[in-house]
């Protein structure tokens, strides 16, 4: 115990993670399984959301849905009983995020084999789940007329990582000072490729386009 | 908000390489953290505390946080400056053809052990 020595590692702490996201997403190309990593703050209406895109799309390709949660199955439950696909629940043990092994752990409770789309609703948080790949062919999220169009300023990783953004409750926007010209603006300055898509679930408005999107998405996936 | 899940990353790089180096125990991980890398290292450490102490390899394991400051650069002016304080607009031109030159980072540098 005379002396010390330095082991030098020099290695970001998101590598192993990285890895094993590219892993699990080149074996949902060989799978022809698309997983969506859809994220938002709590209350934006993404599950009612779900429930409607679901029903749109269900005749056309086959859905599973994981929930992820800190605790509690309410939105499993509901998904399944809303809209009748294989809707499975799983729990982050107190984490604010999933990684790419929550999510292949998740996965394997799934018959991939009998599905298309699998949509993973992510814990609602707008921080934390940006910074860990789950391993998914795309991100988008959801943000609410109510949390204001200065969100992709104050949370620019989310914005910087999603390829969809759908603004939802547009059926209040008389009601609140939120300007959707201006949210596409701060949008586009975090992320030139994303798409922004206004809709509100409560009403159905706008849901055409975004499953229009993603049964776009899914369909090149498998064909590419 | 996140840097709990954080610490098990790093938990779990640490002791792969002790294993890699034959170490029995490790006593301070020094970190490097980008300005706006979104880790808060106070949050770090204390959840570092918390964790590290559940481990034999890390009981007593200090965190040591480097901060890496914040810079971008202008591909206009094709001059750096201070990220935190100007954020996404350049302060000479006042465009946004501007990135981050460093300042995320997020990673282990090194690990002492005794010999």
């Amino acid at each position: 115990m005379d002396g010390v020595k330095v082991i030098e590692i020099k290695k970001s702490v998101f590598a192993e993670n990285e890895k094993d996201a590219a892993a699990l997403r080149e074996e949902l190309k060989r799978k022809g399984v698309y997983l969506l990593n859809l994220m938002s703050s709590p209350g934006s209406g993404k599950t009612t959301t779900l429930i409607r895109l679901i029903n749109l799309l269900k005749d056309k390709i086959r859905i599973a849905v994981m929930e992820a949660d800190i605790d509690s199955d309410v939105d499993a439950v509901k998904i399944k009983e809303a809209t009748g696909v294989e809707s499975i629940q799983l729990h982050t043990g107190g984490m604010c995020h999933l990684d790419a092994e929550m999510t292949r752990q998740g996965l394997d409770n799934l018959q991939l084999a009998d599905v298309d789309l699998v949509i993973l609703e992510n814990v609602g948080n707008l921080v934390c789940p940006a910074e860990f790949d789950t391993g998914a062919v795309r991100n988008a999220m959801i943000l609410s007329v109510p949390e204001g169009d200065d969100k992709p300023l104050k949370y620019p990783l989310m914005f910087s990582v999603c390829d969809l953004v759908a603004v939802n409750k547009t059926d209040v926007l008389p009601y609140f000072d939120f300007d959707l010209d201006r949210c596409r603006e701060n949008v586009r300055l975090r992320n030139p490729r994303a798409q922004v898509i206004p809709i509100c679930a409560k009403t159905g408005e706008g849901m055409e386009a975004l499953a229009g999107w993603l049964l776009a998405e899914v369909k090149a996936w498998k064909q590419e | 908000m996140h840097e709990l899940g954080i610490v098990f990353y790093i938990i779990r790089d640490v002791k792969q390489a002790a294993e890699e180096n034959r170490v029995e125990h490790v006593s301070a991980v020094v970190m490097n953290i980008g300005e706006v890398s979104t880790v808060v290292p106070e949050y770090l450490t204390d959840c570092w505390r918390w964790a590290a102490d559940k481990e034999e390899l890390l009981r007593g394991c200090e965190l040591r946080v480097n901060t890496i400051p914040a810079v971008s650069y202008c591909d206009d002016c094709q001059q750096e400056y201070e990220t935190v304080r100007y954020g996404r607009t350049c302060p000479r031109c006042g465009g946004g053809h501007t990135w981050l030159l460093r300042g995320n980072e997020v990673e282990i540098k090194e690990i002492i052990v005794s010999s």
